[in-house]
């Protein structure tokens, strides 16, 4: 269940507020979702910085992939999930538990949006929910993969998201990590290796402490 | 986890790609937007009619007002007249 172990692990984090995307940097975080949630309840805003980093791909494909909200719509349901976790941080029961708490707010959210747009021609809420549980469940698996990317080496991390999650070029990432394009196929294909190894090292652990 | 190969592994971190910029930093920006935010709802609950004019058109009330456009403030707004 991914962010649910009490193992810590690193994940990436934005540096400091204010920055530009051309300085985000992947960094190691320690903080396991349970320590994150407790630090922001005491306000510390670097944790919030990062548990909006941590969960914002997450929320942003629920709305997007999931639901299929427009991008207007999907940016309402986005910053009201977060303004409302803000704001009822204090009511989560199990700060374990915050992944969970953030997909079910989302995808009340999306279905209110969905319902309102369909008020001219009333919808019935299977139809409005038809196929996002699988969506999803996807995406949850998804996430799983990118805290085991976020505790890769960091110049796996780095070339696997933006090859596959950012859909840069070679071009672009070539010059980005100053790496030639001839040698940039090949570190994906080892990263991939080494990761689907990490997964399945973890898989392994998980079976053998019963989980 | 199921075991999966390469290809599975490669569509999965396609399956989350980064949030826009603006939509992270304007989440993230919420805690700073207090004093805004505190403020509006200050003058919402000794002022009826401004109250109404955010409930009925929160966007036009704010704009109205002369406060700029924050998607973290609106958010947190919609929260808290929701809530009431």
């Amino acid at each position: 269940m991914p962010g649910a172990g009490a193992v810590p692990v690193t994940r990436p984090v934005r540096l400091s507020q204010g920055q530009h995307q051309s300085q985000f940097v992947l960094m190691a975080s320690t903080l396991s979702d349970r320590e994150l949630v407790s630090r922001c309840r005491a306000g510390d805003q670097q944790a919030w910085n990062e548990l909006v980093e941590r969960f914002s791909r997450y929320v942003y494909a629920i709305a997007v992939q999931a639901f299929r909200l427009p991008a207007a719509d999907a940016e309402d349901v986005f910053q009201e999930v977060f303004a409302r976790a803000y704001q009822h941080l204090d009511k989560l029961r199990d700060d374990s538990a915050v992944r969970p708490w953030l997909a079910q707010l989302t995808r009340r959210l999306c279905i209110d949006r969905l319902r309102a747009a369909s008020r001219e021609r009333p919808v019935a809420d299977e139809e409005l929910v038809s196929g996002s549980e699988e969506t999803v469940a996807l995406l949850d698996e998804a996430l799983a993969v990118h805290e085991a990317l976020a505790a890769s080496p960091e110049h796996c991390r780095e070339i696997l998201d933006r090859f596959f999650a950012r859909d840069e070029s070679y071009k672009t990432i070539g010059k980005a990590l100053d790496l030639p394009a001839g040698t940039i196929a090949s570190r994906i294909s080892r990263c991939l290796r080494r990761l689907r190894e990490l997964l399945e090292g973890r898989s392994q652990t998980d079976r053998a402490s019963g989980e | 986890m199921t075991a999966f190969g390469e290809e599975r592994l490669a569509s999965l971190i396609r399956a989350l790609p980064p949030a826009p910029e603006g939509w992270v930093r304007a989440a993230q920006e919420l805690p700073f937007a207090r004093p805004q935010l505190d403020e509006i709802v200050a003058r919402a609950e000794a002022d009826a009619a401004f109250r109404q004019q955010l409930i009925a058109d929160l966007e036009a009330a704010l704009a109205a007002e002369g406060y700029e456009r924050d998607p973290a403030v609106l958010a947190a707004l919609r929260v808290r007249f929701e809530a009431k």
